[in-house]
């Protein structure tokens, strides 16, 4: 696999994973927790309507809207993530993903491999068992799509 | 050199009071200067491998259960070598006086402790309360790192025995002695493979070990996190689960964390000389062929096969 296969500002954040040390590459995910945008407040105020990541670690919320869109090319797809400031790892990926994702096309983010975690380089300085949290959430938010454009 | 032992009333009725220390007790320590001078070493060990780097007490280290204390291949601890270079790096020496610290109510903490014992480390105390009673006090975090000089740590080979079963050890322990089995209930019973939030480390059976007694693990923590008090921690331990003074204990969970909380509790606060965390745990006992389940909520007895 490579990063030619990703969108790209999912690539552009691969590329600058792997460009960096390990121990650089960890402060970079804690930049991304920090980075992780908070719900809006129509979302604040109905728990509900997110959903629990269970594989990770820590509790991880997510939920995906599909903008309308009639003018032709399919809608942008919106990602909002919860979950505690105690919680960084899980921040961290959450905020890779919203990163590279929001605003792309279903067609654009169902293409995105399963394994791209692993290409952030990681692996070794989390832990695979850390990883898992996060192709978890990736899974999620591909098979909520799935499913919302059978529904559609 | 060790540092001076905190006395306080609740600690006075534990059978081991200097393994602990509060969260008033080490902020006093760092504004004497104990931490920045090194008489004090003050190490964070979390399951998040990044909380840490959101901000920590001042002067303190950071060790990760994972990435530090794990073997990287095989299932086991790292050797002696690799424990001298790695307490060497945070400032530990052999003598040194170490206060760990974590979050989730110390789990990993806990944890981190057991390793040190397994090299005999001498003075090691936990945090009581842990992280989350430090930040709700509103007490001073920092992210600015550490460089500590360099310890001077021997190579000590580990002596697993006294405090670390493995799973023979738990077979021949099978109505010898008693079990303490600290996962949740629905872990217990057998309704659950895995911890709600961690199917990842789930197993091919459900259950529990023949006899052993559930008494999950945060139930020695009081809701800020720390300990409870002696006579809480007996009312559960003695009481409900039916220990008596002398017994040779063995507590498991899932990976060896939880029960490495419930360790601590059994020796360092309620004074049994021999307890011990077999962290094989439901891991390897629940994908083990041939070992022997009890499913349900009561504590079954043994199969005939096992103790003949």
């Amino acid at each position: 696999m490579t990063t030619q296969a990703l969108p790209s500002a999912l690539a552009a954040i691969v590329d600058d994973f792997q460009a960096l040390s390990e121990p650089e590459r960890l402060q970079l995910l804690l930049e991304f927790s920090e980075g992780l945008p908070e719900l809006p407040d129509r979302l604040k105020d109905h728990p509900e309507l997110l959903e629990q990541v269970v594989e990770c670690q820590s509790p991880l919320f997510l939920t995906i809207e599909t903008e309308a869109n009639d003018a032709g090319p399919a809608g942008a797809v919106r990602l909002y993530f919860k979950a505690p400031a105690e919680a960084p790892t899980t921040r961290g990926f959450a905020g890779v993903l919203h990163e590279g994702l929001d605003g792309l096309s279903a067609a654009e983010i169902l293409a995105v491999p399963d394994d791209m975690p692993e290409l952030l380089g990681l692996t070794r300085a989390i832990t695979p068992l850390r990883m898992r949290g996060m192709t978890a959430m990736l899974g999620r938010i591909k098979r909520k799509l799935a499913a919302s454009q059978a529904d559609a | 050199m060790p540092y001076p032992v905190e006395q306080n009333e609740k600690f006075a009725a534990y059978a081991h009071p200097e393994r602990l220390v509060s969260t008033e007790w080490l902020a006093a320590a760092i504004e004497n200067g104990a931490v920045a001078n090194g008489e004090l070493i003050v190490v964070e060990s979390d399951e998040d491998v990044l909380l840490y780097e959101t901000g920590h007490i001042p002067g303190a280290v950071k060790i990760d259960w994972h990435t530090d204390l794990n073997d990287e291949v095989s299932r086991d601890y790292i050797d002696g070598a690799a424990f001298a270079s790695l307490a060497a790096s945070k400032g530990i020496s052999r003598d040194s006086t170490v206060v760990i610290y974590g979050d989730k109510s110390n789990w990993w903490a806990a944890y981190a402790l057991w390793v040190f014992t397994l090299f005999g480390h001498e003075d090691v105390r936990l945090l009581d309360g842990g992280r989350d009673k430090w930040v709700a006090e509103g007490r001073e975090l920092t992210k600015d790192r550490p460089a500590p000089a360099s310890g001077n740590y021997p190579v000590v080979e580990r002596n697993d025995a006294p405090i670390r079963a493995f799973k023979d050890d738990v077979l021949a322990h099978l109505g010898n002695g008693p079990l303490i089995d600290v996962r949740s209930p629905e872990e217990y019973t057998g309704q659950r493979t895995h911890m709600p939030a961690y199917p990842e480390e789930g197993t091919l059976r459900g259950g529990h070990i023949p006899t052993a007694a559930s008494i999950p693990w945060a139930r020695a923590a009081a809701a800020d996190g720390t300990f409870r008090s002696r006579e809480e921690l007996e009312a559960i331990y003695l009481g409900e689960a039916g220990l008596a003074e002398g017994d040779d204990v063995v507590a498991y969970c899932r990976i060896g964390e939880r029960s490495s909380h419930t360790w601590f509790a059994l020796k360092y606060l309620l004074g049994f000389d021999s307890v011990r965390n077999y962290d094989g745990s439901w891991t390897e006992w629940g994908n083990a062929v041939r070992a022997p389940i009890v499913k349900g909520a009561e504590r079954g007895s043994l199969p005939v096969a096992v103790g003949a």
